[in-house]
Formats: C-alpha cells, structure tokens, sequence
C-alpha cells in the first residue's frame, strides 16, 4: 500500500468521524484534533478503525504521532513497511 | 406515547419494527419516534404479541396515547381479550388520561417526571405537563383556556396564546434523526426549569489522578485499541459506586419530595457535533464490569450522535456525569437535569506541580465539581460524596 493509498483510508476514516468537515481544506500539519474537533473517544474510533483496515496496531504512546494528517500517514506508511518485512 | 422528557407534549411517530401477530419481548425496540431531542428508539415493556397498530406513520399524538395494543402471554393463557399498555419505557408515565378510552398499564412503572399536577376527572380536558406548569407559573386557571391539541387537549401553545404571549415553536424537519434546533429548544426547556424550580449549590474538588491514567496506560499497553479504556469509564464508575454510597444524589425530586433510586443509572452527557447535547443512561453503571462499561459507553456516545437513542436511556437516568475531555478548560459547573438533583464535573486532565509524601512534583490533576439540589442535601453531605469520589480514583484497579 502507498502512501497515497493510506492517506485515503485516513481520510476515510477521519470523514465518518466528522462528516461535514471538508478534508480537503484541512491544513494536512495542523492538529486533527483542533482541526475537526474530535475528543478522546473520536480519536479510540479512528484508531481502532485503522486497526481493522490496515492491521496495524496502534499504541497509546505512539497516538502523538498521529495528531496531525501527514503524520499519521507517515507514521502508518513505516509501521505497515515494517510489517511486510517481517 | 412515552414522555421523554419533562417538556415533552407529543411525538411522531416516524417508524414501526413490529407489525400485527408479531411476538415482542420486554426490552424489545418495537418503533421509533420523533422528538425535539432526535429520533428515539421506543423500547416495549411487556411480553406478548402485537395485536393492534393504533398510530400510523407519521402521525404526530400527544404524550399518553397509546401506540398499539398487545396481548400479554398470561392474558393469551387466561384467554382473556384485556388490552395491554403500549409500548412504552421502563420508568415512564405511559398510563393514559382517564378520558381516553384506552388500555392502561396494569401497573405503570414508576414515572420520573413530575405527573399530572391533579388527578384529572374524567370530564376534565387534557393538558400537556408543559402547558400545566406554564399555566400554573402564571396563575392562569385552565378552565378558561381553549384546547386546541388532540380531543381538545390544552397544549403549552394554548396557555401561551392566553398569556398573549408569542407562540415560538422550533421548525420542525421531516427527518428522523437529528435536529439540533429542535434538540436546542428541549435543552433551552430543560435548563431553564432547572434554574426556576432548583436551587442549586456547587463544590469543587482538585484530585490526583495520576494513578488512574498510570493503570489505564499499563492496562490499554495490551490491548488492541477496541479494547481499549478510557479515563472517562472510570470518572462515571467512580461517581457510580459514589452514588450508591451517598443516595441523596442519586434519584428524583418529584411532588415536592426526594426519592431515591435503588439503581444508578448515569447519564453520560455527550456533545454532538453542530452544537447539541443529550445525556442519555448507561444503565447500572455501579454493577457492569469496567469493560463492559466502556464498550456500552462507546456504543451510547456513537448512537447519540448517529440519533439512535432509546427511550429508556433518555428518560431514567438517576445522576449525570459530564466531561470536557481532553481539550477542555479546567473546571465547569453542571446545571441538573431535572428531575435528578446531582450532576458531576470534570475538567480537563491538567499536568500541574503537587505535594506528595512532602515533595514537589508534576501530577496528572483533575477537578472535579458538584452541582446538586439544596432541598435534598447539603453542603457537608456533598464534600464527603465529592471526596469519595476522589479517593475512588486513587484505586483504580478496584473500579
């Protein structure tokens, strides 16, 4: 999967969490957080979305890398490549 | 037609799941209505077979009226063609005016809202609760207002249009589901009855919670992220196992005196996006373990803002709990949803320097904060229920 493949999914998955948001015009560094107001439960959903999609298992600690967009796809692009290394 | 809520006078009912011959279980979701506060699932209370469909679609009626008839299993054994009540919600007032001529609940479940103020006689004309407390605040005999609802019921319109008073209704939308102008109008309803009639007073405690967040990070270290939990699942627990501890704050005041609720059922108060709010149960929140918990709130905070709530979630919850979450300010101060008479706060987990053991240190801190009803408990009495709380989350292992 490349690196556009996942930003779709992200964005998918961001979308059924907050559906009038126009992704589009979200700055891809800014705080997703802010950005689309998601709380703590918004952001458990989104992972555990991206868990079931992508097979990758999001920790607590690594949750800071996914605050932004172009972070998560980063962060998801070098987890999913050192999965299919193994 | 239950009251789901104390400002409630009618519903639509805007879809059936059950058609006549079909056999229904208590808990059951047999249609779904429509209300200021979105659609809400309506749940049966009793046991038996549809018999008889007596709302169409789309038809709006007043809170009472009765939705469909259904023959109960020990009325099909007796053999008897006695009617049972409608569906309806556990603890609410689905019993019909005596005016109606129809089925009654046998034995009407307790009712969470203020009744009827006056035990009607049976010529007397029907009146919404809204319009009665209109009325009565303004000391307007209602023999003089002119119904003009169904059968000639009184509504709140009609006592306002005798006060000369403007007739604001929110714009109704055909869609089931979600209006928040509608939702803001009920929440606009709830908040200022609260403010009339309870006289609040507010206390404020500052716990460490470093402890709770340390063991949900060890804890949700092993756990795949749909197993995860949140700090908020221990804040209502915590309140929970409270609220079974100190009753005075979990219950309702109705008729002018406090009855306490045996179970505790917390009503979660989630946001939804566009700027509403609704603060449906979570069910014997002290008794469920933990996760369970966590999976019904995640599953009632997703429902709320997808419009799916039940009516037994919207009508019966004994306290409320409400969170700012991570993004929140610090402190915030509820306003009771009546007719309970405690709400819980909590702010924002902040980072802050603390004492431990004589030494200075960053510790995870919250506050937490209580609203609750001055004819039922006092100040002292809250302090110990807020610190109870507190301590509750120094043990997080025990929740």
């Amino acid at each position: 999967m490349n690196d556009l493949e996942i930003r779709k999914v992200v964005k998918e998955e961001l979308n059924n969490i907050a559906p009038e948001v126009d992704l589009a015009a979200i700055d891809p560094a800014a705080d997703l957080r802010e950005a689309l107001d998601i709380d703590s439960m918004d952001f458990l959903n989104f992972v555990t979305a991206i868990h079931h999609r992508l097979g990758v298992d999001i920790p607590e600690l690594d949750y800071p890398k996914l605050i932004t967009l172009d972070g998560a796809v980063a962060y998801l692009a070098a987890r999913l490549g050192s999965i299919k290394k193994q | 037609m239950p009251s789901l809520g104390a400002d409630m006078e009618a519903g639509k009912l805007v879809e059936w799941l059950v058609k006549p011959g079909d056999r229904v279980k208590r808990g059951d979701i047999v249609a779904v209505v429509e209300t200021q506060k979105g659609a809400i699932e309506i749940e049966i209370f009793e046991t038996g077979r549809i018999e008889q469909i007596l709302v169409g679609l789309n038809t709006e009626v007043p809170v009472g009226t009765p939705l469909a008839r259904i023959q109960t299993e020990l009325e099909a054994m007796a053999g008897t063609a006695a009617a049972a009540p409608p569906p309806s919600a556990p603890a609410v007032p689905v019993a019909a005016p005596p005016s109606m001529p129809a089925p009654v609940a046998p034995s009407p479940p307790p009712a969470p809202l203020p009744p009827l103020a006056a035990p009607a006689a049976a010529a007397r004309a029907r009146v919404s609760p809204a319009a009665r407390r209109l009325a009565e605040a303004h000391a307007i005999d209602l023999a003089t207002v002119t119904g003009s609802g169904p059968a000639g019921a009184i509504v709140y319109a009609d006592v306002e249009r005798r006060l000369g008073a403007p007739v604001a209704r929110a714009e109704k939308k055909r869609a089931p589901g979600l209006d928040l102008d509608a939702m803001r109008t009920a929440i606009a309803a709830a908040m200022a009855r609260s403010k009339r009639e309870i006289p609040h007073y507010y206390l404020e405690h500052q716990v460490d919670v470093t402890a709770s967040e340390q063991w949900l990070a060890s804890i949700n270290a092993a756990r795949p992220p749909d197993g995860r939990l949140l700090i908020g699942a221990l804040m209502i627990r915590s309140v929970a196992l409270a609220a079974r501890r100190f009753p005075a704050f979990n219950g309702f005041y109705r008729d002018g005196k406090f009855e306490p609720s045996r179970a505790v059922h917390v009503g979660v108060a989630i946001a939804i996006r566009g700027g509403g709010l609704a603060a449906p149960a979570l069910h014997d929140a002290d008794h469920i373990p933990l996760d369970e918990l966590m999976a019904r709130m995640r599953d009632l905070v997703q429902r709320t803002r997808s419009g799916r709530i039940r009516s037994s979630e919207i009508s019966d919850p004994t306290i409320t709990v409400t969170s700012l979450g991570e993004r929140g300010v610090e402190t915030l101060y509820g306003i009771i949803y009546p007719p309970q008479v405690a709400i819980a706060g909590f702010g924002r987990v902040v980072t802050r320097p603390w004492v431990v053991d004589g030494a200075i240190g960053p510790r995870s801190v919250v506050s937490i904060t209580l609203s609750a009803d001055h004819r039922v408990s006092d100040g002292h009495a809250g302090a110990l229920f807020l610190a109870e709380i507190g301590r509750l989350l120094q043990e997080p292992d025990k929740l």
